[in-house]
């Protein structure tokens, strides 16, 4: 690991789709639509709760009956204006409300709730760091506040699609990034670094499963240094692999489409994983004309420097701060301490095994950081892959991860019998010193019993002992095995080396 | 700004609203009218004025994050032309 740290990054080739008749630049911008953490809606006191039975975490203002008005919430509010300041952007004392009007079964109003002229946050900026360590800043647009719209099931009625409203009206923060990204793999960064912000900072928890964080790609080809193409708008892509994905297949379709002598028309699509395409969505040409007007029934929303400085005050230390503190205090190579700080769950657990091992060893943090940091991107890592579990129900705690690392250091535990015990931990919880007391894999430390053992397999063996003395000095190894297997792998290496080489020597 | 009859066509089929080909030369002529009469306030000098939003000074009407409504399923599908399962059921709209 530490050699990484003196590796010089190898910058890639910049990505470009290869035509016939030369090469192609890609043109990315994503909308990130993340879900607010809130336990009510944008406007109404409805749960936002993922799942329930249908239409049960509605209120009458997210089903727009008659006379029902909006009343914003202010935690949504707060958790964009921190958001806003993680990702460094301007904060806009003064925003508005707006009505987009579209027609869909799953949009109860008749149009959405969203900010269209004036959001609440302004233009920012994130830096990414691609897999060769180049690093990039990606500039943000803006920041907006807008309500999600209900869900439509299509597959359970051959005639009927069912209307479940339980995420309408839960907030959404819109950010929006500038045509900055030029590859797949930047567009993947980009996204992973955003959740890894907004996770951190817990503004949204970033579960693209339950669809609480996904994007619009915005996609446009050109050639290199030419303005800006015609641009394709897939929406609603849900992981990283297939925004991926369908940026590849997006940009070759544009290219073949130009060098075929067509135009690129500018349009809807969405992507379809299982085909590993993009197909165009909406086709009516007037299905973009979403008539935005203010919204009547908000006022503008106003904040003061009090609200924006308390906001401020609340962030936690950002990934990238926390990275650097690793490096810098800790001692951390760039590649382990990217590594434990790409999550926050994984972060805030390394930070109490760090401060536990510490505790239990006497030692200052950056003298058992590293051990512990290999460790945990090691050993405990695997394990959870193995397991198919995350840090969150690890099965292990960092109380006992410390525990472990504190019997290592003591040599009570030698490497292989440390190895043994944490699988037993993983397996029944138990405490890392009750198990090495109770099965006994406590590593033999105690000299008489050790050299008893050295000298019965040097006797056993005289015949191996004469051609070591002979000079065939590779059968030390077969001693120490010798020894060790006649303690049940429980002597400590270090002891059984000294003890043999004085024996022989 | 003018209104023709094709905006008026347009703007009727953006709304849903079905309008008989008679319909749309009269509400042409009323969308002019009333057009018309906000080109008369437009007039007005308001340089220096800044827009009124409301007449009492309310800022922070924000309400606090907590769980006050939800659990009506039946209020919610009483109305519904169609419903199922607790859903609304509605013709079927895929693309």
């Amino acid at each position: 690991m530490a050699a990484r740290r003196s590796q010089k990054p190898v910058m890639a080739p910049p990505y470009l789709v290869n035509g016939e008749t030369g090469p192609f630049e890609v043109v990315i911008g994503l909308e990130v639509h993340a879900q607010v953490i809130s336990k009510s809606k944008l406007f109404s006191g409805a749960s936002t709760a993922f799942g329930g039975a249908p239409n049960t975490r509605v209120s009458l203002v997210d089903a727009a009956m008659p006379g029902m008005l909006p009343v914003l919430n202010g935690e949504c509010v707060r958790q964009a204006v921190r958001t806003g300041l993680a990702l460094g952007c301007t904060i806009n004392r003064r925003s508005r409300f707006d009505r987009k009007n579209y027609f869909y079964a799953d949009l109860p109003a008749g149009y959405q709730i969203s900010q269209y002229e004036a959001p609440i946050v302004g233009e920012g900026a994130v830096e990414i760091e691609l897999e060769d360590g180049t690093r990039k800043a990606v500039g943000i647009e803006r920041i907006h506040l807008e309500q999600d719209a209900g869900k439509s099931i299509h597959d359970l009625h051959p005639e009927l699609s069912y209307v479940d409203l339980n995420r309408a009206g839960v907030a959404l923060m819109e950010i929006v990034s500038k045509p900055d990204l030029r590859s797949p793999a930047e567009a993947g960064a980009y996204v992973t670094t955003l959740r890894a912000i907004l996770r951190a900072i817990g503004s949204c928890d970033g579960n693209m499963q339950e669809g609480s964080l996904r994007a619009d790609v915005n996609v446009s080809v050109r050639r290199p240094g030419a303005p800006f193409g015609t641009r394709c708008e897939i929406k609603n892509v849900n992981s990283i692999r297939f925004i991926q994905q369908a940026i590849a297949f997006e940009a070759r379709r544009q290219v073949d489409l130009i060098e075929a002598g067509e135009a690129v028309v500018q349009e809807t699509r969405l992507f379809d994983p299982e085909r590993g395409e993009t197909r165009p969505l909406r086709s009516k040409e007037d299905a973009h004309d979403y008539r935005y007007f203010p919204e009547p029934d908000l006022l503008p929303l106003v904040l003061d420097e009090a609200f924006i400085e308390a906001c401020r005050a609340s962030l936690p230390e950002l990934p990238h701060a926390r990275r650097r503190r690793y490096e810098t205090e800790l001692g951390l190579s760039p590649y382990v301490a990217g590594v434990l700080t790409a999550d926050i769950e994984e972060s805030l657990w390394f930070e109490l095994l760090l401060a536990e091992s510490a505790k239990r060893q006497g030692k200052p943090p950056r003298e058992v950081a590293e051990r512990a940091a290999n460790w945990m991107t090691g050993d405990l890592f695997a394990a959870l892959k193995r397991l198919d579990r995350t840090i969150a129900d690890s099965p292990v705690t960092p109380a006992q991860g410390a525990e472990l690392l504190a019997l290592l250091a003591d040599g009570t535990l030698s490497g292989p019998l440390a190895k043994q015990v944490f699988e037993i931990m993983l397996e029944t919880g138990e405490n890392p010193g009750v198990i090495a007391e109770a099965r006994g894999l406590k590593q033999v430390t105690d000299t008489a019993a050790l050299e008893a053992a050295v000298a019965a397999v040097l006797q056993a063996n005289a015949d191996k002992v004469a051609e070591y003395r002979a000079g065939k000095e590779k059968l030390f190894g077969f001693f120490v095995g010798q020894v060790m297997k006649a303690s049940g792998g429980k002597a400590s290496p270090a002891l059984v080396n000294d003890l043999l080489k004085r024996a022989l020597g | 700004m003018a209104v023709d009859h094709e905006m008026v066509a347009r703007v009727a089929r953006l709304a849903r609203l079905r309008l008989a080909p008679a319909e749309v030369a009269p509400l042409a002529a009323e969308l002019n009218r009333i057009l018309g009469w906000i080109d008369q306030l437009q007039a007005v000098d308001t340089e220096g004025v800044a827009p009124l939003e409301t007449v009492i000074p309310i800022t922070r009407a924000w309400r606090e994050d907590v769980v006050t409504e939800g659990d009506c399923q039946a209020d919610l599908l009483a109305n519904a032309p169609a419903a199922a399962h607790g859903f609304f059921a509605v013709p079927k709209v895929i693309e």
